[in-house]
């Protein structure tokens, strides 16, 4: 197994070979992935090194540290977080080779094509059907997929479609990768409470895809979904920020800077959700020093519910400061960005943004669910749609 | 950034653990503890033995060659959590964790002080501060209590927790810091809302004590054990949080109401999700505190105060959660619940409240008040 100090020696030769000030940034980052130092818990040719995850942090530092630049996890985050794990878990040899190496150079951004108009906390109801043809070996896909992050940026999606109505919701179900600028894939921008639109509507009509896009076996597709959606909720559990990072970091230097608007209401506010951004920062860190040392706790499950309450909370209390101020917003024109930018805008941005952290990703309801039953195991709900057909489910 | 916190817990002292557990679950279990309550003596000195000189509990904080374990505040900080989640009736935090750093804080070369300090570090003599177990780290230090020359000392202190079990108290003076054995003072005993940590009013009428330290001093090293103690006092809460998380789920899971276990009722699977995180986030909050008193870090004020201000009232939440997800069984005497709400509240007020660590917080990270 490689050590920390063999990887800085790997780190410093390609900083050698590749100084940052004088290479493209493209050229730099297809160095570092062909070097093994994209994500060095990955197999070797695959961007990694097969070294523990934990290590990442040692590379990131030093690359970050030289001035190095990076794959701008916000635009590809979808890729990074959620498509890139499933498709290692899952993939052939051949899609691995195919799609990593692009989707971590940001050549190619990733959307996820998983809710349905009727199929949201219960994912596993979607209705979208995917039709095999013996001839082709392509499956034939209809459907409307929405709150689709991404889908007007995106060059591939990660798919799950029903394959066979006849069984229970969660059998039945088939994992596909599909390409967006395939035929019959028609992306409709759906604005959101913020003014623009960053999700969208997505419809598939008789969209062709070729089997050797499926990801793993037919019918198993809840699996695979399963592995993305958990790639979904520990990846922000396991980021590193520094004291007064994240939202707050906004609201306490309004707080130093403008004077004028301190009131002792809000001061009590303030150094309430300061102590619990600080508590939820240390959480975050205990958590991560947990995976490195290879005793994964629970405590990844929460994160998200936490950040969810404070982000909310806080961009809250930041409109209330700053008082006439928070009555403005910077600009209500339809845009389509190509990130999620949270601490570039103003604060009444930040507080309808925020709105979303309790929803998208499993609502903060589900979270809480799974927290019960995982990790306090509790009794799961009484629940009668388990043994039926997913045809004769109420809808 | 400076160093991240060590929020992990060692394997020595998860070893640790296991030895105060063990003893805790034989030998202190909650009906031995409500029988002691009712007969008017909470404390039991057997079991101190044990823990303080058996374990060596009581010399955690002090160097080997004072006389200690020569470990640390992460240590101290596991047996409070193992304290806290058996509403041990034992004078850990004022004899093992308040005095001892006082008498830390003296200079080495008091004999005096060096030679109380071996005493207390091998669990020999208790010895606990007379001071208002309310009083907070930061906070102007009060001396009721006045020199009338050559250590003849008079005045009166009152709310001092486990007074009733010490041997000998700390007295701060005008004139310094004396040790004053307890048959020198009178002990009034109040009628404390947590029934596991008992109060007194210690009034001194002529007390002859022994002097430890000057006056600046003394002050230093009380201000000094205030602040440690607030710190490991979140270790305690954590505990007495943890056991209440544990039972209340534990209670939901096999009690049937309306043909189902009321645990399968999502309002109370969310609140106890909700309590879940904010349990494994004061866990968090403690273990900083407890490392960055460990390691001295010039962040320690701030990380005492941020882990006081958010522990006192998540276990304060953990306790009431448990009396009412118990139902009626959870307003019984019988039940143990209302040891660990009474502990958890007063907790809340020692050293310290919320309120008052957060105003420390905004002097720390300069969020002044308007
Ligand atoms: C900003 C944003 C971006 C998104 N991006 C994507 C994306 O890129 N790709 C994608 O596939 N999806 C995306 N989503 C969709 C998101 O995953 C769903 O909105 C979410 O899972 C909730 O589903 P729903 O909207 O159908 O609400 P519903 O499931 O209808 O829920 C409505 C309410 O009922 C509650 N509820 C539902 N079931 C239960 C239950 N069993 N117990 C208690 N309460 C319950 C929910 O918590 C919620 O409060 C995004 C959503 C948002 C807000």
């Amino acid at each position: 197994m490689i050590t920390a100090e063999e990887l800085l020696t790997r780190v410093r030769d390609l900083l050698a070979a590749h100084p940052p000030a004088t290479t493209a940034p493209a050229d730099f980052l297809r160095a570092r992935f062909d070097a093994g130092l994209a994500w060095v818990h990955y197999p070797e040719g695959l961007g990694g090194l097969g070294a523990p995850r934990a290590l990442q942090a040692v590379v990131d530092g030093e690359l970050e540290a030289a001035g190095a630049p990076d794959n701008d996890p916000r635009r590809i985050g979808i890729g990074l977080g959620m498509a890139a794990p499933t498709i290692l878990a899952y993939g052939t040899e051949e899609q691995k080779r195919r799609f990593l190496r692009p989707l971590w150079l940001g050549e190619e951004v990733w959307c996820q094509l998983f809710s349905e108009p009727g199929a949201g906390s219960d994912l596993a109801a979607l209705g979208t059907r995917a039709v095999h043809d013996e001839a082709s070996d392509e499956w034939t896909v209809d459907g409307q997929k929405v709150w689709t992050s991404s889908a007007h940026t995106a060059r591939w999606a990660i798919l799950i479609a029903r394959t066979d109505p006849s069984l229970p919701k969660h059998q039945g179900i088939t994992y596909f990768l599909c390409d967006m600028h395939a035929p019959g894939v028609e992306v409709r921008p759906l604005r959101q409470i913020t003014g623009e639109a960053e999700f969208n509507e997505v419809f598939l009509t008789g969209v062709r895809i070729p089997d050797s896009h499926r990801l793993g076996a037919v019918g198993q597709g809840w699996a695979v979904a399963r592995t993305t959606l958990m790639n979904e909720r520990v990846s922000i559990g396991g980021m590193r920020i520094p004291r007064e990072g994240g939202m707050i970091a906004p609201v306490a230097a309004a707080w130093r800077e403008r004077p004028a608007l301190r009131t002792h209401a809000l001061h009590q506010r303030l150094l309430e959700l300061w102590v619990e951004a600080e508590v939820a920062r240390l959480t975050g860190e205990r958590l991560r020093q947990q995976l490195a040392a290879g005793q994964p706790g629970p405590e990844g499950s929460g994160m998200k519910l936490t950040f969810a309450r404070l982000n909310q909370e806080i961009s809250g209390l930041e409109v209330e400061l700053l008082a006439e101020e928070g009555l403005l917003y910077e600009d209500w024109t339809m845009r389509r960005p190509e990130i999620v930018d949270f601490t570039g805008r103003d604060a009444g941005y930040r507080y309808l943004r925020a709105k979303g952290n309790s929803i998208e990703g499993g609502t903060s309801e589900i979270l809480l669910n799974i927290v019960a039953e995982r990790v306090l195991g509790l009794p799961p709900e009484p629940r009668d749609d388990k043994d039926l057909a997913w045809k004769d489910l109420a809808r | 950034m400076s160093a991240p916190f060590d929020l992990l817990y060692s394997e020595a002292e998860e070893e640790l653990r296991s030895a105060v557990r063990a003893l805790l679950t034989d030998r202190c279990p909650p009906a031995a503890i409500l029988a002691r309550v009712e007969g008017g003596r909470p404390h039991d000195p057997g079991l101190w033995e044990t823990l303080a000189a058996g374990i060596g509990a009581a010399g955690l904080l002090v160097p080997e060659k004072l006389g200690g374990q020569g470990a640390g505040h992460r240590e101290a900080a596991v047996v409070l959590e193992e304290l806290g989640r058996a509403v041990a009736p034992v004078p850990y935090l004022t004899s093992g964790v308040l005095a001892t750093e006082i008498l830390l804080g003296c200079d080495p070369s008091s004999a005096e002080a060096m030679t109380l300090l071996r005493e207390v570090a091998s669990g020999r003599q208790v010895c606990v501060p007379a001071v208002p177990l309310t009083l907070a780290p930061g906070a102007p230090l009060p001396t009721p209590v006045r020199d009338a020359g050559g250590g003849v000392l008079s005045g009166s202190v009152g709310f001092v927790a486990d007074a009733v079990a010490a041997d000998v108290l700390l007295v701060l003076a005008d004139t310094g810091l004396y040790a004053v054995p307890v048959a020198e003072v009178s002990l009034t005993a109040l009628v404390p809302l947590d029934l596991t940590r008992p109060l007194a009013t210690v009034g001194l009428d002529g007390a002859i004590g022994t002097r430890l330290a000057d006056p600046a001093t003394a002050r230093a090293a009380v201000a000094g054990a205030l602040l440690a103690g607030a710190g490991l006092l979140a270790s305690e809460q954590v505990g007495i949080a943890e056991w209440c998380l544990t039972e209340t789920v534990a209670h939901v899971r096999t009690r049937h109401q309306f043909n189902r276990p009321i645990g399968s009722f999502q309002a109370l699977k969310h609140r106890l999700a909700r309590l879940w995180l904010d349990v494994a986030s004061a866990r968090a909050a403690a273990r900083a505190a407890a490392d960055a008193l460990a390691t001295g870090t010039a962040d320690a004020p701030l990380t005492i105060a941020v882990a006081q201000a958010y522990c006192s009232g998540v276990a304060v939440r953990a306790a009431e959660e448990c009396v009412q997800l118990h139902g009626g069984t959870g307003m019984t005497w019988e039940h143990p619940a209302h040891l660990y709400l009474k502990r958890a509240k007063a907790a809340a007020a020692a050293l310290g409240t919320a309120g008052h660590h957060r105003s420390l917080v905004a002097d720390f990270a300069e969020l002044p008040a308007p």
